[in-house]
């Protein structure tokens, strides 16, 4: 009792320190080794990771192409009112000359027209064919430029053409964006596209209800080979689980080239029917290149993602909670309802996290099985980062993406809980 | 021909000679192309000459050539290209030189004259569709179909693509809306030299989309172009369009029950481009490779391993045998005149304008 009434100084540690200092320079000491430790896996997810995420974000916005490559136009323009009706004047015109004629000569007046035929088609040919000219034009003796230009292509006469150039000189656009949910930059404010043109946000759609049938398929699948997989005497699991693991091991394209020759008219499948006398030879089933062909093929692509952590979390339950459910009273169904399914959730949410995801970004397998129906959202990415160079549209239908698997994350963690959710 | 091959030989050793000593040039070249049947008919025909006229060369190979636009690009903004020369289609040929990402080639310095001293600019012709683009061949778009499964006539026009009365069953396009627009408008009575008026036009894309739709629901649509052979050869489809040389190997090699059609057959073209940003040592390099291998009788000499028509004007009287079936390859050429009585040019700079903008109509129809 004497010690603690002598409390008046501060307690000392053994090298006379106090202790409180001496005790969180010990901890500084523990977190920093912690952080070095660590520090190789924190470097290369930012390196590799987190940083292209972020300029990918970045250029879904970015739009400093026009004012950089055409900084005295953009000045010009600034002045000049669309909604007249009426096309630039002189000045406007001279500066193009001036701008184009530098593009030109640094080879980057047709960047900018690739850029703005994204939004107005033709315009990339305008740039590309009054750029061959420009290098050689007189800016003190030549003009008048408009006559000038509009006689090298007719396209900068057109009104439509002059309001895009202006539309988009800003750096910073939410063009991409608005493309990217069928929307365009009309004459007063944002506006829907034609309805011929809208195609993303139904893709999108098609996406998220596509990637939940492909996760019912696989809870549905997967539970009762989980079960078996957990209850069976080691040998004949190990034997189950090699079952399970080769198509895993097994080439992604080998696969859907596989479920083409199974599922195709004629195929495996309709041949077989044919055969039994199920259906008739010119009635052969429709079961490939449409949203059945890509649910069935996905399922089978993703079902170990969806076993193995359904897997090791029913191995951890213990078989006599149901024993003991049984000697209550329960009945077989209610033993399963009431004590062992709660037990499997947290294993059922990991599978169904990890295929949802994965289902949403996919688009090789769609793309061989899907024809026109069944394909998703992120064939369209793929064709605007290989195809098109359309990376801005590519990166903003990434960033919807993006935001929606986050939003479902979040809802998912309100509804169930992501503390319930258990790898093994 | 042998005295030619010789002589041309000799010409581009004259030729090349002062380059080789005017600049220091690197001794490891990447190569990029498709892969498959027609990447060994290049090492064949360019490489291997190349390689024994310079042993101390090295050659890697990366079959980039779907994706090199994309990676072109990448490999820009980060400062480090790794490729060296690039096999690309015509149209993305334009796009990396509108891009800045290739470099721009002068045909009478950078390549070979023709043998009887025609210069290489009148030598490819039009076929120099963009300034940084060397052709190699001619391939076209066109359509097979099952001999056995066809009737007692087969199909002469492209219009019995669109014929299901005639020809019922299904058929295999193409999951683009170039060439497939064009044959649906000309089938739907619009003259050739009208066509890309119209698809200029919204009424246009509507009577072209219109006119597929009347077989839309008979349709399967491709995207590699193996898989118009499999469909065929399966029995999945009766006719479906591919490139000429797919189906050359299935009829030719493969001793499958297909016919060609090559009415309205879509011309293309499929050639080089030096990326921008070369070191100076690799430049001199591979341009000292692409004089060679795209002189007259290299180009003649692909002809022998796949049946693509050889880009030079100067080329197409030298095109042989092939190499192992020993068959006459000139029929089998798309430039051949037999074959190419009603052909379609398809216009580069029109679909750079309107790609983007007609992709979006063609997949919103097809998702309809």
């Amino acid at each position: 009792m004497s010690d603690m009434t002598d409390t008046a100084g501060p307690v000392l540690a053994a090298d006379g320190t106090p202790l409180k200092r001496s005790l969180a320079r010990a901890l500084r000491r523990q977190k920093l080794r912690a952080l070095l430790l660590i520090a190789p896996l924190l470097i290369f997810i930012l390196v590799s990771f987190i940083l292209p995420v972020v300029d990918m974000l970045y250029r879904s916005v970015q739009n400093g192409i026009v004012t950089n490559t055409l900084p005295r136009t953009v000045e010009a323009l600034a002045d000049w009112d669309a909604s007249t009706g009426e096309l630039p004047d002189e000045v406007v015109y001279a500066a193009l000359a001036a701008d184009l004629k530098e593009a030109a000569e640094a080879k980057i007046h047709t960047k900018v027209g690739t850029r703005l035929n994204y939004e107005n088609p033709g315009m990339s040919s305008m740039f590309r064919k009054t750029g061959r000219k420009a290098k050689k034009f007189d800016l003190e003796a030549g003009g008048p430029w408009k006559e000038e230009l509009i006689d090298i292509n007719k396209g900068w006469g057109e009104h439509d053409n002059w309001r895009t150039i202006q539309t988009y000189s800003p750096t910073i656009t939410s063009g991409y964006f608005l493309n990217a949910v069928d929307m365009r930059v009309g004459t007063d404010g944002p506006e829907m596209r034609p309805e011929d043109e809208q195609i993303y946000m139904k893709l999108l759609g098609r996406t998220l209800w596509m990637s939940l049938a492909i996760t019912s398929c696989c809870i549905l699948l997967a539970y009762p080979v989980a079960w078996l997989l957990a209850n069976l005497p080691a040998r004949k699991a190990n034997i189950l689980m090699i079952l399970v693991l080769l198509p895993f091991w097994t080439s992604l394209l080998v696969r859907t080239s596989a479920w083409k020759i199974l599922l195709q008219q004629q195929g495996v499948i309709n041949d077989i029917l044919v055969y039994v006398g199920l259906v008739a030879d010119d009635s052969r089933l429709v079961i490939i290149n449409n949203q059945f062909g890509t649910i069935v093929a996905m399922t089978h692509i993703l079902l170990p993602f969806m076993i193995l952590p359904m897997y090791s979390v029913m191995q951890t339950i213990n078989p006599s909670y149901l024993r003991a459910a049984k000697s209550l009273g329960a009945t077989d169904w209610t033993a399963f309802w009431r004590v062992y399914f709660p037990q499997t959730v947290p294993g059922i949410g990991a599978g169904s996290i990890l295929v949802f995801i994965l289902a949403i970004g996919y688009y090789i397998t769609p793309a061989l099985v899907g024809g026109t129906k069944g394909t998703f959202i992120s064939n369209q990415i793929a064709f605007h980062i290989s195809t098109s160079l359309n990376w801005g549209l590519a990166s903003a239908l990434g960033a919807i993406l993006l935001a929606v698997v986050l939003v479902l994350y979040w809802a998912y963690d309100k509804i169930v809980g992501i503390d319930n959710v258990k790898l093994g | 021909m042998k005295l030619t091959k010789l002589a041309a030989l000799a010409a581009t050793t004259a030729l090349c000679a002062p380059a080789a000593f005017a600049q220091e040039m690197a001794n490891e070249m990447t190569l990029v192309s498709w892969g498959g049947a027609y990447q060994s008919s290049q090492i064949k025909a360019y490489v291997e000459p190349y390689l024994e006229m310079h042993p101390e060369v090295k050659v890697t190979w990366d079959e980039s050539s779907a994706e090199a636009v994309a990676k072109l690009r990448a490999m820009n903004e980060a400062g480090n290209v790794t490729w060296d020369l690039v096999d690309v289609v015509a149209s993305d040929s334009m796009r990396l030189c509108d891009e800045g990402l290739a470099v721009e080639i002068d045909p009478s310095a950078d390549l070979a004259a023709a043998p009887d001293g025609t210069s290489a600019e009148d030598d490819f012709g039009d076929l120099l569709v963009s300034e940084c683009f060397v052709p190699q061949i001619v391939y076209s778009t066109t359509f097979g179909y099952r001999t056995d499964l066809v009737g007692d006539t087969a199909p002469t026009s492209v219009c019995d693509v669109f014929d299901l009365e005639a020809y019922p069953g299904k058929r295999s396009l193409q999951k683009r809306p170039i060439d497939n627009m064009e044959w649906a408008l000309f089938c739907d009575g619009v003259a050739k030299e009208d066509i890309y008026d119209t698809l200029g036009t919204d009424e246009g894309v509507s009577q072209a989309l219109a006119k597929l739709d009347t077989i839309k629901d008979q349709v399967v649509w491709w995207t590699a172009g193996a898989e118009t052979p499999q469909l065929l050869a399966d029995g999945e489809v009766v006719m479906g369009s591919t490139f000429n040389g797919r189906l050359f190997s299935a009829i030719a090699e493969q001793n499958q029950p297909i016919g060609m059609l090559w009415d309205m057959q879509s011309f293309d073209l499929d050639g080089w481009i030096v990326p921008e940003g070369l070191p100076a040592d690799r430049k001199a390099r591979v341009m000292d490779f692409l004089k060679f291998a795209t002189d007259t009788q290299r180009l003649a000499d692909q002809a022998k391993y796949i049946s693509y028509g050889p880009a030079r004007a100067s080329s197409a009287p030298l095109v042989g045998t092939h190499a192992e079936l020993g068959i006459d390859m000139a029929p089998h050429m798309p430039t051949d005149p037999a074959n190419a009585t009603n052909v379609h040019i398809y216009d580069y700079e029109w679909w750079a304008d309107n790609r983007d903008d007609l992709n979006a109509k063609f997949e919103a129809w097809l998702a309809k």
